[in-house]
């Protein structure tokens, strides 16, 4: 046997060796996340209106409205029924001036081809005082109107008994001071650049948005479902991000969890499979 | 002289369980890594019921319970992918790979029970 036979022989043992030392193999899965909601019973589905609150410089109701309208659209099977936002603060904040009276279903703005609602109101919304809620109890006097069935029944008339999406939602500006880990950059003696974490105290402004979604059946008017959520972001001073873009960032962490309750969701990932 | 050795191929036989063991190990393996194929082509319903059939042929068997683990996960069979992974572990603790495929399916597992709970 000469040196180069023997080499290839000792090479292609290793190269078997470590064919048969393959003992594991990375796989792509996609687990799947079923819906909390069975909402089988839906064709359709209206995102009416939030109570909002907290700062001024969005309109968290018309905002939130437009964006689970437009995610529901594409990321579900239900048909997303367009209407005006209904100023549901106003009404609450109506309903609770006259004693339980329910007035609101005339703030419903008409659907083409339906008839008008039953009555109009004395006062359009925008002439009514807007109530100020800034904080979660503020939030707490209007939740009542989440509970007036013959309110939600009513709407569900009008539009032919579709799912209900209404709720709350919170979003305050907020200012934290603490000290907070940056990464410095330096120069060391060879004149490399370095990176050493450092410890900086802070002011950092940013938002927090907590909206409570709740899912109700226009069938019957009562809840069948509700969820609430909190999410927060800071940023450093020196940072003029509008309150919109912060919402907007807020808002993209939930609604995954949002569209999760009505329809089933897959989360990509990867294990490792054994021999 | 044969009433003499009768005695001991009867004890031999009844000691001998690595032999079986041995057997029911290959057996499992061959289930587990025909279950591979059939799950890199994304048959994992196959796959799965291969896994099942490894860990009975050898309940001591890590890797298939791995294996295992993955095919309910894939599947949605939270519980059932729980327990196999906990089997996993129990019977290999150091593999790295059955703890960091434990710990990817228990984010998904805890965030599904916070969003349950809510």
């Amino acid at each position: 046997m000469t040196a180069r036979s023997a080499a290839a022989i000792v090479s292609l043992g290793l190269l078997c060796g470590a064919g048969a030392c393959t003992n594991f193999y990375e796989i792509p899965i996609e687990t799947p996340i079923q819906p909390k909601l069975d909402v089988s019973a839906f064709q359709r589905i209206l995102v009416v209106g939030f109570i909002t609150g907290g700062t001024e410089d969005v309109d968290a109701n018309l905002e939130t409205v437009r964006l689970l309208r437009s995610q529901l659209r594409s990321k579900s099977n239900l048909r997303v029924i367009e209407a005006e936002v209904l100023p549901l603060a106003e009404i609450a904040a109506g309903q609770g001036r006259s004693a339980g009276e329910i007035t609101p279903v005339a703030h419903l703005p008409q659907q083409e081809g339906q008839q008008p609602a039953a009555q109009q109101p004395q006062d359009p919304p925008q002439q009514q005082d807007s109530p100020r809620i800034r904080t979660e109890k503020d939030l707490e006097r209007y939740q009542s109107i989440f509970a007036d069935v013959a309110f939600w029944k009513k709407i569900g008339e009008e539009y032919q008994n579709p799912l209900i999406v209404t709720g709350t939602v919170l979003f305050t500006p907020q200012q934290t001071s603490g000290f907070v880990t940056r990464n410095q950059e330096g120069w060391d003696n060879l004149g490399r650049r370095t990176t050493a974490p450092v410890r900086v105290w802070m002011e950092r402004k940013g938002f927090i948005l907590s909206p409570k979604f709740i899912f109700i059946d226009g069938r019957t008017g009562t809840t069948i479902h509700s969820e609430t959520f909190r999410e927060e972001i800071l940023y450093e001073p020196r940072q003029n991000t509008p309150a919109l873009s912060s919402y907007f960032d807020l808002m993209d962490r939930l609604v995954p969890s949002f569209l999760g309750s009505l329809s089933a969701q897959k989360i990509r990932g990867t294990r490792v499979l054994l021999r | 002289m044969h009433f003499r050795v009768l005695p001991l191929i009867a004890a031999l036989a009844a000691f001998s369980p690595p032999a079986f063991a041995s057997d029911a190990r290959s057996e499992s393996k061959s289930q587990v890594e025909f279950g591979i194929r059939v799950a890199q082509s994304g048959l994992w319903k196959e796959a799965t019921y291969r896994w099942e059939k490894a860990v009975e042929l050898d309940p001591t068997y890590a890797a298939a319970w791995n294996n295992l683990a993955i095919g309910y996960e894939q599947e949605g069979r939270f519980e059932d992918a729980q327990k196999a992974y906990e089997r996993a572990v129990s019977l290999d603790p150091k593999n790295l790979y059955i703890r960091q495929n434990y710990d990817l399916f228990k984010e998904i597992n805890d965030r599904t029970k916070r969003r349950s709970n809510r």
